[in-house]
């Protein structure tokens, strides 16, 4: 029988981190996702798995600290919002150029700048396109229910140690600070040394006599070989995109319009399609479940099905970018956001699609 | 007469000379010859070497390897 | 005559082979490579080659790991002492150092320096102090004499409108987290020898659990300071050892 608990997002994260196995956490405070950090030190996994948990001295150290853990094969990983992220995005890049696993969840809020530290889905263009220097592509997870940020700590280090690659959580702070029942697994055991020795050659884990050390690096100064390494990559990012777009369809069978919104955004268009469907709009929702490789295929698919579709983000409208790429101009698809930290309500929502796809 | 002798990697020396003022009997210098990366490299010039070690311990290349009878 | 010496009993003196065959692509006479030569040496000799992972910086160590015949992380500018930490806090029984120039652990990695010596890591730091920054072609290091010309201070490293090069060993001594702070040098032999030893002690401060070992290698740069490498060797002894004196700044029991 699995154990239900009512849990806030946030420290639903930590929880699943301690009983997925996860060797390492490293992380600075910062609103509204400290839960993470706090209730990983309340709960002392040191103790009861091994797991080190440790407080930066700031994000840019949280993450190469995960860089340091990443490159021994150990399953590390941190969490921080926006202005930390930006922090980071050094990091994250020496960490995809040399092709190590971590996960980094990101309890958005609302920018630029320090902004506020109520909740938004900004940082969208940073996360998918790029954030740091150099071609590269975070696997990007968006949950919206504290039980996916339960689940997805587990999915999101699968996916980096699949592809050796980071994967990010991109919550937000509605999802972070929300409570709801979270069904818990089991505490997991650690990978072992001699595990992680066998299972990944390419770590530093010690050099093993009569072979070549290891060596962890982003750096290759010869043009022809730097090419290599970025075909490579694309290579990888393309196997990804192909086998890993994760979505989720709700009154799409029937639908004539199509809300695509992830996130907490998902959760109040889910209302806006009830309020609707009582006026006799058929309207459907695409929830991206992987921002990062987009469901671009659905999407183009859906656009010669229905007659239009609205972006609903916590932003001035950056997913909406991905939607018209995906659907071709070949359907009308706008965009509605509330930002500064408004959540919108499922009434401005409905009112959107109204105005903006159905009469406009 | 030697009581040490030393083996000098010519292609790894950059003829910095570091180890010229480190040997207590004059016995290297740098060559006039030039090896394939084109450094005047280090050379024995006489026998009274007395495998000190001093000259490889303080070349920063490695170059050197010392032997000394017993 | 030589050839009677030149047999494998009368060896007093090899390359070790903690390095690796790779020729070192420093400038000739440069002080990396005789600090990676002895940090190798004592790798070798207290047998810890497998159980050892060392982190590599940004600047002109930036291909330590090409040289090094242990495990290797390069880290981002400045950030080796955060990799050193998560390494040495994963895998508790190996042996970490860290191996960083002046611009890397004194100006852009100064948090990090600070932070991890103040938390006392259990892990072995290498610091190579010559002033300047060699590998971007000879800019002014935090660490930069007053006076000194570089590619960034021209007509010397005037303190009013630059400010003062930073004794950061100094303040690492300072520190609770740290137990073994020294400064020593390479361009004699007996210097090297000494600087060998200390960097030994620094190694086997980490059997005890005992802190950060902080070991400053007061070096040259022949290229950045435009000399021959004796000549720099000598400039290094009556300018670089007058303001930053070599010896043990801390020894704790």
């Amino acid at each position: 029988m699995k154990e239900l608990r009512l849990m806030k997002g946030n420290e639903a994260i930590a929880e699943a981190a301690i009983r997925y196995g996860v060797d390492g956490y490293f992380g600075y405070p910062i609103t509204p996702q400290s839960e993470i950090l706090e209730h990983l030190m309340a709960e002392e996994p040191y103790k009861k798995t091994g797991m080190v948990v440790l407080q930066a001295e700031s994000e840019v150290a949280s993450i190469n600290m995960v860089y340091g853990g990443a490159a021994c094969g150990k399953r590390v990983m941190t969490t921080s919002s926006s202005p930390g992220i930006s922090l980071m995005q050094e990091g994250l890049s020496y960490i995809a150029g040399a092709e190590l696993p971590c996960l980094v969840v990101n309890v958005v809020r609302g920018g630029p700048g320090l902004g506020t530290i109520q909740p938004s889905q900004a940082d969208y263009f940073q996360t998918t396109k790029g954030g740091g220097h150099g071609d590269y592509r975070l696997i990007t997870l968006a949950p919206a229910s504290v039980q996916e940020m339960y689940d997805f700590v587990g999915l999101g280090f699968d996916l980096a140690f699949k592809y050796r690659n980071p994967a990010m959580i991109l919550s937000d702070g509605v999802i972070g600070q929300v409570m709801e029942k979270v069904q818990i697994e089991d505490y997991k055991p650690r990978w072992t040394d001699e595990y992680i020795k066998k299972s990944f050659p390419w770590a530093t884990t010690g050099k093993n006599p009569g072979k070549p050390h290891i060596i962890i690096t982003s750096l290759e100064l010869d043009s022809e070989k730097q090419e290599k390494v970025n075909i490579h990559l694309q290579k990888k990012y393309k196997e990804c995109q192909e086998k890993e777009v994760r979505y989720e369809m709700i009154h799409c069978d029937d639908a004539e319009y199509i809300f695509v919104a992830y996130g907490s955004s998902a959760r109040i268009c889910q209302k806006a399609i009830q309020l609707g469907r009582e006026k006799g709009i058929k309207v459907g929702l695409l929830r991206p479940i992987t921002l990062w490789p987009f469901p671009s295929k659905i999407l183009g698919e859906l656009a010669g099905k229905v007659k239009g579709m609205l972006s609903v983000e916590m932003s001035a409208g950056q997913m909406v970018e991905d939607v018209l790429l995906a659907t071709k101009h070949k359907v009308k698809v706008d965009h509605f956001g509330r930002f500064g930290g408004i959540i919108p309500t499922p009434q401005e929502v409905l009112h959107a699609l109204e105005t903006k796809i159905i009469g406009g | 007469m030697a009581k040490g002798a030393i083996v000098i990697e010519i292609e790894r020396c950059k003829g910095c000379g570091v180890c010229i003022p480190a040997c207590p009997n004059k016995v290297i210098a740098l060559s006039k010859k030039v090896n394939s990366k084109g450094y005047n490299y280090l050379e024995v010039q006489n026998d009274s070497c007395i495998g000190c070690a001093n000259c490889a311990i303080v070349c920063p290349d490695g170059v050197i390897t010392v032997y000394r009878a017993k | 005559m030589s050839k009677d010496i030149i047999k494998p009993e009368n060896l007093v003196y090899r390359r070790t082979p903690v390095l690796t065959k790779n020729t070192m692509h420093y400038c000739p006479g440069c002080g990396h490579g005789t600090t990676h030569r002895i940090v190798a040496e004592v790798i070798e000799e207290m047998g810890i080659q497998e159980q050892t992972i060392g982190i590599a910086p940004v600047g002109c160590a930036v291909l330590a790991y090409n040289y090094f015949e242990v495990d290797m992380q390069e880290a981002a500018h400045g950030r080796a002492p955060a990799l050193a930490t998560a390494v040495k806090r994963l895998k508790p029984d190996f042996f970490v150092f860290s191996y960083q120039g002046d611009g890397d652990l004194a100006a852009i990695g100064t948090a990090e320096t600070i932070h991890a010596c103040n938390r006392g890591e259990n892990i072995t730091m290498i610091f190579i102090n010559n002033g300047i920054y060699g590998m971007t072609g000879g800019q002014m290091a935090p660490t930069t004499l007053e006076d000194m010309k570089t590619a960034t201070s021209p007509y010397g490293r005037d303190i009013a409108m630059m400010g003062n090069p930073l004794k950061i060993t100094e303040i690492v001594a300072q520190l609770p987290g740290t137990c073994y702070v020294t400064r020593q040098a390479v361009y004699t032999p007996a210097l090297v020898r000494k600087c060998k030893r200390a960097i030994r002690q620094a190694f086997e401060n980490q059997k005890e659990n005992k802190g950060v070992s902080f070991v400053e290698v007061v070096s040259n740069c022949n290229s950045g300071w435009k000399m021959t490498p004796v000549a720099a060797n000598q400039w290094l002894e009556e300018n670089m050892l007058a303001f930053y004196p070599l010896g043990d700044l801390k020894v704790s029991k």
